[in-house]
């Protein structure tokens, strides 16, 4: 075959990690080559070393046949090699054709010749359907548009080589297709694409072959169409992987949490939640399924105390704990797995040690008269790392930051189930994880429910609400459409609901 | 316990790591910045070698200088303790010099009213200072917590509060005897200047302030790295969501980290106006307060960075005048020195780069 690409045994190794360890990556011209591989498992560190981010250690890189060296982006840029990042690098407040030529201006006398430029990156849209409008600013244009803007970067320096980085954890369903039919557009005008993913169902639409890595080892290289997702799910796993996590009957007791006509504010000042009354009550896990943007975020935030609400009461245990401020509410034993980690849930230029004690530093045995107990903040942190797999590869002290996603999560999971908390709010717990992570929190989730205590879950992801609630309250535009038992109940008549259709009485 | 020896070990070369990064990255923009004067003296034709033999030992030559290098140094500590604290929970505090200005003014004002016995009345005046710092930086805080005002556009507005206070104040109430523009001198039981400190160091204007200053490094050190209060600041300076979300009062934090911030600049000022002067002169805002952010930055924002920027920035402040005296050059100089030296700290990360690019070429040969 002919390769545009062949990394041969490339090893790389971090202080306390070998990242790759003797992998082979053979990207042919003009296939879709997928890079499969949990959170962790070297996927990133092998395409940095592709980029020129990373030196390797060992191995041979190969360039249309030629060994090369790759020792910074812009040879890698020269070599044809580009690449889309998970998160975008954008400058917000430039246009599409100022972030494009950003670091490759061609200039007239002094000035930055936007013009053509301009021009240049028209033609390239319309030959690959891009359908991006060069003046428009980056902060006004959608996720997936900005996207496309990445894409063009590459193609407006003339990339043969495409990566693309986690390409669809950021889209809508809808994106997806669209981006899936601009690679295939690409790969036609005689491009190569690398997907890292660890999303199988794309994998199996749209790639040719892909290659296997599991912590840092390679397992192999696949045709994708005579290989099940169920088998490449094993490879990058390294065991069966029940796509379905297996769940007992609920067995609720007492409300916890009582919602009584709770309304709140959004951002913009009108009503983002209506009269919203919903129980949740211990050992039963209470999913909220919507559109995103419906008010999910106005419940959430009412209930662990970011947001004041308007009206109405929040009843934890019987106490309302409506006007309590957010350390109280932990205290009265609330626990949020908040939907953006990076924001939310941790202080990613903290120790991995400091962050696992962000809720608790302040009473014993972690700190006594206002000093910090070192000794026992570590022995917490080691506890919770060794209880819920978290990996890292600096220890306890590496700094949050440098933990991939997968682990990230882990950590913000371990740190607010180890409070013990009588009532857990999820959001999204699971975003941008691969199967495996996904199966392991899940499974945590459930466990805490089956200890009799009350989960409330929120995500946008159907499948996973209707996996692991027992009861599904519907959202739509701030207000309850209505509460179905998850046995009862399936995609459609949800999916109807999350549109505004009123189920109809008696189910 | 036996497998977490290895572990604190890599924690221990971790953490020396870092600081040793930010040591060599202001150390390599002193280098620069010395080397970047002794071209500006060889261009004025002048010889840079005697140039920085003079300054350093215009700063260093006997106990005198020292004490004076000190002296200098001192408020400075105070400005870039300030600065720095401020900035490790994510604020500007641009108003060290009206803090200082006020804190000066309550030391002083309390100076020249109480007729107290000095081991008594400097600790009130002292306390009094961290006291009116304290208060006027709580007042941006609280409107940075309360309405959102920018804390760079409080400050700076209540630099020139504090400007006009002092204007209003001094001549109103504390008019010195022969001029309208400045305060009686403040009498020796009112200053923090020891005659036994003053004689072992040749006459010198050291005073205790130094040792104040001493302290509150420390102090802000240990509030910083050991303390719940220094992990809920940094906490909140460095991602104020996240923060928040584990109930931690993101607007309890503004208030405070800008009242230790002011109460240091405020302390600052005690030791300037009531240690190493003896009155206060109206219409003069303190440089102090801006200078205080180049120490704060070259010094990592780590109180030890700030007390070994200060007392260098002090040293040269007091060998230019000998410089000037032993050789024709001017100087502004030593002004462009410490300009340019913060110019470079400012754009270390360039340092970084030329650096990480050298040893990556280093690499390739072997």
């Amino acid at each position: 075959m002919d390769y545009v690409i062949e990394m041969l045994k490339i090893r790389k190794e971090f202080p306390g990690v070998v990242a790759c360890d003797d992998i082979t990556l053979q990207l042919a011209k003009g296939e879709i080559h997928a890079l499969l591989g949990e959170n962790g498992a070297g996927k990133s560190t092998l395409m940095s070393i592709l980029f020129g981010l990373y030196q390797p250690d060992s191995g041979t890189i190969r360039v249309r046949g030629n060994d090369v060296r790759i020792s910074n982006p812009n040879i890698a840029n020269d070599l044809g090699i580009g690449m889309v990042h998970q998160h975008f690098k954008l400058v917000e407040n430039f246009t599409v054709t100022e972030n494009i030529i950003l670091g490759s201006e061609s200039t007239r006398g002094l000035l930055v010749d936007v013009r053509s430029a301009a021009d240049k990156i028209r033609v390239l849209s319309r030959r690959y359907g891009l359908n991006v409008e060069p003046e428009s600013k980056i902060a006004d244009v959608s996720v997936g548009m900005q996207q496309r803007v990445e894409i063009l970067k590459m193609l407006y320096r003339d990339a043969e080589i495409l990566i693309f980085d986690e390409p669809t954890s950021v889209l809508t369903p809808q994106e997806v297709r669209e981006l899936m039919k601009i690679m295939r557009s690409l790969v036609n005008e005689g491009k190569s694409i690398i997907l890292i993913t660890h999303k199988l169902k794309e994998i199996k639409e749209i790639a040719n072959r892909c290659t296997v890595i599991r912590r840092g080892k390679p397992v192999g290289t696949v045709d994708v169409a005579t290989t099940s997702q169920e088998k490449l799910a094993e490879m990058m796993v390294g065991r069966k992987v029940l796509m379905k996590v297996e769940k007992g009957p609920e067995n609720p007791g007492e409300t916890i949490l009582r919602l009584d006509n709770l309304s709140v504010r959004s951002g913009r000042g009108v009503l983002g939640l209506k009269n919203f009354s919903l129980d949740v009550r211990c050992g039963e896990i209470v999913g909220v399924a919507g559109v995103d943007g419906n008010g999910q975020s106005e419940l959430v935030e009412a209930i662990v105390g970011l947001k004041k609400a308007e009206e109405g009461r929040i009843l934890l245990n019987g106490k309302d704990v409506k006007n309590m401020s957010v350390r109280n509410r932990i205290r009265e034993g609330m626990a949020l797995i908040p939907g953006d980690r990076h924001k939310y849930g941790l202080i990613l230029d903290y120790s991995l040690e400091d962050n696992l004690v962000l809720k608790v530093y302040d009473s014993q045995p972690y700190s006594r008269n206002g000093f910090l107990k070192r000794e026992a903040i570590h022995q917490q942190a080691e506890k919770v790392i060794s209880e819920f797999d978290v990996r890292s590869g600096q220890g306890s002290a590496g700094a949050a930051r440098s933990l991939s996603g997968g682990n990230q999560q882990k950590a913000i999971v371990g740190r607010e189930i180890d409070l013990n908390p009588d009532l857990l709010v999820a959001v999204q717990p699971t975003r941008g994880l691969d199967v495996g992570a996904i199966e392991y929190i899940h499974r945590r989730i459930i466990e805490q429910r089956d200890r009799g205590k009350a989960v409330l879950l929120v995500s946008l992801e159907l499948d996973e609400i209707l996996t692991l609630s027992d009861r599904i309250a519907v959202i739509n535009n701030g207000e309850l459409v209505g509460i179905v038992q998850a046995s009862e109940t399936n995609e459609n008549q949800v999916g109807l609901m999350m549109a505004g259709v009123q189920r109809e009485a008696g189910v | 316990m036996k497998p977490n020896t290895g572990k604190y070990v890599q924690q221990l070369r971790a953490i020396k790591v870092t600081i040793n990064k930010e040591y060599v990255l202001a150390f390599v923009a002193v280098i620069l910045g010395l080397l970047a004067g002794a071209a500006l003296m060889l261009l004025t034709g002048n010889n840079p070698v005697s140039g920085y033999y003079y300054l350093f030992r215009g700063g260093l030559m006997n106990v005198e200088r020292v004490g004076n290098t000190l002296a200098t140094a001192t408020p400075l500590i105070f400005t870039g303790l300030s600065v720095a604290f401020a900035f490790r929970t994510g604020l500007f505090n641009i108003g060290a010099s009206g803090q200082m200005l006020i804190g000066g003014l309550f030391a002083t004002a309390v100076g020249l009213t109480l007729d107290w016995p000095k081991p008594l009345l400097l600790p009130v005046m002292v306390f009094a200072a961290l006291v009116g710092g304290g208060l006027w930086a709580a007042l941006p805080g609280w409107l940075k917590a309360r309405f959102n005002v920018h804390e760079v556009v409080a400050t700076i507005m209540m630099n020139w509060i504090a400007y006009w206070t002092v204007f209003y104040t001094v001549p109103r109430y504390f008019k010195g005897p022969f001029l309208e523009t400045e305060s009686q001198r403040i009498p020796y039981n009112a200053s923090l200047k020891l005659n036994s400190l003053t004689s072992l160091f040749g006459g010198s204007y050291i005073n205790l302030g130094i040792f104040i200053a001493l302290l509150f490094v420390l102090i802000a050190a240990v509030i910083l790295e050991r303390t719940t209060l220094g992990y809920e600041l940094k906490a909140v300076g460095f991602n104020r969501h996240a923060a928040e979300s584990a109930g931690i009062s993101v607007n309890k934090n503004i208030i405070l980290s800008m009242t230790i911030a002011g109460a240091l600049a405020g302390l600052g000022g005690a030791t300037f106006y009531v240690g190493y002067a003896s009155n206060m002169q109206i219409g003069v805002l303190p440089s102090h307060g801006f200078d205080g952010i180049a120490v704060a930055l070259l010094g990592a924002n780590t109180p030890l960075g700030v007390l070994g920027a200060s007392v260098f920035f002090g040293l040269l402040h007091t060998g230019k005048g000998f410089m000037n005296a032993m050789t024709r050059i001017p100087p502004e100089i030593a002004d462009t020195v410490m300009a340019t030296i913060i110019y470079f700290a400012a754009t270390s990360i360039m340092v970084e780069r030329v650096w990480t690019r050298w040893r990556a070429k280093r690499g390739g040969v072997r």
